[in-house]
C-alpha cells in the first residue's frame, strides 16, 4: 500500500511546482539579499563590493536605532491593544450578545477588509487641523479643549498611527478569539454556574485558561504583522514628521528606492529579517515551555 | 455621541417601567446589562459613524467642506464629485490593475498551494516534514528582504514594466500560509480514500483532481478568501513593482490621486475613498461569513 502513497512521479508533479516558484521567488532572494550587504550600489548603476561597511554604518547610524526602537514600541503596543481589545470583543460576542452578535461582528469587522491606503487617508482628513479641523479637533474644541496638530508632532503622529491600526485591525482579532472560544463547551460553563462561580472568577478560572491556545495564536499572528508595519505608516504619514514615525521596513525601503542604496537597503532588511526571527524563536520557545508544565 | 445617550435614556425609561411592573431581579438583570449596551452603542458609533462622516463629506464641495463643520450635512448634495474622482483618480485603470494582477495570482496560489499541501499530506516520502518547515518559514520572512534581488533579476530579464513581477512575487508569497492551511486541512481526511480510488486503476495524480481537489472546495474558497485581501491591499510590492502610471494598482493609484489632485479638492478625495471602499465593503457583505471562517482559520493554523 506504501508504494502507491511513495509514487514518485506523482509526488514530482504536484511538489515541484510549488517548491520551485516558492524557491525562486523567496529563498533564492533571500540569500541574494544576505550577498547584497556586502556591496553598494543599485540595479541601475552597478554594484561595488565594500566587506563589512554597511555593518559598521548600520551599528553607528541613529536613524537605524530610531527605526529599531519605533518599531518595537509600535509593534508592543498594537500587538497589546490588537489582543487585549479582540479578547473584550470576543467575550463580549460570546457571553452577553450570543446568538445575535451577527450583526455587531460584521460591523467591527468592515474596517479589516478595507484598503489601508483608503483608511489612512479617511484618518488624515478625521485628524486634520489645517487647513480646517477635522472631526477629532472639532469634537475636543466643542468640549472646550483646543484643536492639537495630530500629524505635526512625532507623539501625537503616534498616537493616531496605533489608534488607527487598531481601529482598523480589532474586529478581526475579536472574531478570531471568538472562534475559539466556541470551542470552549457549554457545560463546562453552566456547571461552572451552578457551582456558584461568579462572572468574573468563571473568567479567570475557566474561560482564560481554556482559551489560552487561541490568545497565544492572536498574539503570534499580531506580532508578525506589527513587526513588519509598512502600508499603514507609509500611507498615513509617510515615516513623519521627520523621521520621528518611521519603521525599519520604511527606512529599508527608502534607503533603497529613494536613494537608490541597494547594499545598505539590504543590511537594514537584514536586521529585520533578524528581528522576525527572534520573535519567532523566542515565541516558540515559550510556547514549548506551555505545553510542558 | 447622541446614539450613546439615547440608548441610555431608551433603556432606563424601559427600566423603571419593569422595575414598577415586576419582581425587583429583573430590574438587578436589567440594570446589569445597561454597561454591555453601552459598549455596544460605542462599538457601532466608532466604527460606523467614519465611515459615515467620510460619505457626507464626498457629497461636499470645496467651499462647503472648508467653511462649514465636517460633521453637518452637505449644503448642496454633490454627486458630481463621483464621476469627477473616477475619471481624475483614473479608477477604471487602477481597478482594473488590480484584478489583472489579483485573479492570476489567486489561480496559481490555489493550484499550486493545495497539490504541494496534497503532496506534503497524503503522499508519503522522506524529508516532507523539513519540506513543510522549509514553506512555514517563508510566514516569517518580511518583503523587504526579498525585493531588492527580485528587481534586479526581473529589470535585467526586461519585465518590470508589465504585471508579471506582481504576480510572480503575490503568487510565491502566498504559498507558505496556502501550503501550511491545506496540508492542515487534508490532515482530517483519511489517506483510505487515495489509496482505494488508485485500486480502480486511476493513478494518484489523477486522485488528486478528481478527488482530492473536489473535497478541498471549502478550503479552497476559504484560502482564496484570505489571499484576496492580502494581494488587493498590499502596498510595498504594489509600490515598487507597479510604480508606473499605467500599472498602478488601487492602493497606488489612491495614494498618488491624494498627492496630485486630491490635496486641494476635498470632495472627490473623499469619493474616491468611498468608491474604492464601497466596492470591496459590498463583496464583502456577500461572503461575510465565509471571510470570518476563513481569515480566523488562516490566522490560527498560520
Amino acid at each position: 500500500m506504501k508504494s502507491v502513497l511513495g509514487d514518485r512521479k506523482a509526488i514530482t508533479l504536484l511538489l515541484t511546482p510549488a517548491l520551485l516558484v516558492y524557491t525562486l521567488i523567496i529563498l533564492v532572494p533571500v540569500a541574494w539579499s544576505f550577498g547584497l550587504t556586502f556591496f553598494s550600489g543599485s540595479a541601475l548603476e552597478g554594484f561595488e563590493f565594500v566587506g563589512l561597511e554597511n555593518f559598521s554604518r548600520l551599528f553607528s547610524d541613529p536613524y537605524v536605532w530610531d527605526a529599531f526602537w519605533f518599531t518595537i514600541k509600535y509593534a508592543l503596543l498594537v500587538t497589546l491593544f490588537q489582543v487585549v481589545l479582540g479578547y473584550g470583543l470576543a467575550l463580549l460576542y460570546n457571553f452577553v450578545l450570543r446568538k445575535s452578535s451577527v450583526l455587531v461582528r460584521t460591523l467591527v469587522f468592515f474596517p479589516v477588509v478595507l484598503p489601508t491606503v483608503a483608511i489612512a487617508l479617511l484618518y488624515q482628513k478625521l485628524f486634520q487641523s489645517a487647513p480646517v479641523d477635522g472631526l477629532v479637533n472639532e469634537l475636543l474644541v466643542n468640549v472646550g479643549l483646543s484643536s492639537v496638530d495630530w500629524l505635526g508632532t512625532g507623539t501625537t503622529a503616534f498616537v493616531v498611527i496605533v489608534i488607527m491600526d487598531v481601529w482598523r485591525s480589532v474586529g478581526f482579532y475579536g472574531v478570531l478569539v471568538f472562534s475559539g472560544l466556541l470551542d470552549i463547551p457549554d457545560e463546562i460553563i453552566e456547571s461552572a454556574r451552578i457551582d456558584g462561580a461568579k462572572s468574573f472568577k468563571l473568567l479567570r478560572h475557566i474561560v482564560l485558561p481554556m482559551s489560552l491556545p487561541i490568545l497565544f495564536a492572536s498574539f503570534i499572528f499580531s506580532i508578525n504583522g506589527t513587526i513588519k508595519v509598512f502600508d499603514s505608516v507609509f500611507a498615513l504619514t509617510g515615516g513623519g514628521p521627520g523621521n520621528s514615525t518611521t519603521p525599519l521596513t520604511l527606512y529599508m525601503y527608502r534607503t533603497a528606492f529613494q536613494f537608490s542604496d541597494y547594499g545598505y537597503g539590504s543590511t537594514i532588511a537584514l536586521l529585520l529579517t533578524v528581528m522576525c526571527l527572534v520573535v519567532t524563536l523566542v515565541i516558540f520557545r515559550s510556547s514549548r515551555r506551555d505545553l510542558s508544565v | 455621541m447622541t446614539t450613546t445617550i439615547e440608548t441610555t435614556a431608551v433603556h432606563t425609561q424601559r427600566a423603571v417601567v419593569s422595575h414598577s411592573g415586576g419582581p425587583g431581579a429583573a430590574f438587578v438583570r436589567f440594570l446589569k446589562r445597561i454597561p454591555a449596551w453601552l459598549t455596544i452603542a460605542f462599538l457601532i458609533v466608532v466604527t460606523a459613524y467614519p465611515l459615515f462622516w467620510m460619505f457626507i463629506n464626498s457629497l461636499k464641495s470645496n467651499s462647503d467642506f472648508l467653511s462649514n463643520p465636517s460633521y453637518a450635512f452637505p449644503e448642496v448634495w454633490q454627486w458630481s464629485n463621483y464621476p469627477l474622482a473616477w475619471e481624475t483618480g483614473n479608477l477604471a485603470t487602477t481597478i482594473s490593475n488590480s484584478i489583472i494582477v489579483t485573479v492570476p495570482s489567486l489561480f496559481f496560489i490555489v493550484i499550486l498551494g493545495t497539490a504541494a499541501g496534497f503532496a506534503l499530506e497524503i503522499l508519503v516520502f522522506k524529508g516532507r516534514a523539513a519540506v513543510l518547515l522549509l514553506f512555514l518559514a517563508g510566514i516569517m520572512i518580511p518583503g523587504q528582504m526579498i525585493v531588492l534581488p527580485l528587481f534586479t533579476a526581473f529589470f535585467q530579464i526586461g519585465i518590470t514594466g508589465s504585471y508579471l513581477p506582481m504576480i510572480l512575487i503575490y503568487t510565491a508569497a502566498g504559498l507558505p500560509l496556502t501550503v501550511f492551511m491545506m496540508a492542515t486541512y487534508f490532515r482530517a481526511i483519511p489517506r483510505e480514500i487515495f489509496e482505494a480510488s488508485t485500486l480502480d486503476g486511476a493513478s494518484m495524480i489523477r486522485a488528486f483532481f478528481s478527488i482530492g481537489l473536489p473535497m478541498m472546495r471549502n478550503a479552497v474558497l476559504t484560502v482564496a478568501i484570505v489571499q484576496f485581501f492580502l494581494i488587493w491591499n498590499d502596498l510595498l510590492i504594489a509600490l515598487i513593482f507597479g510604480g508606473k502610471k499605467s500599472l498602478n494598482t488601487i492602493q497606488v493609484g489612491l495614494l498618488n490621486f491624494s498627492g496630485e489632485y486630491g490635496a486641494i479638492n476635498y470632495g472627490p478625495l473623499f469619493a474616491a475613498i468611498c468608491i474604492t471602499s464601497g466596492g470591496i465593503l459590498i463583496l464583502y457583505l456577500f461572503l461575510n461569513q465565509q471571510i470570518m471562517k476563513g481569515l480566523a482559520a488562516g490566522a490560527v493554523k498560520g
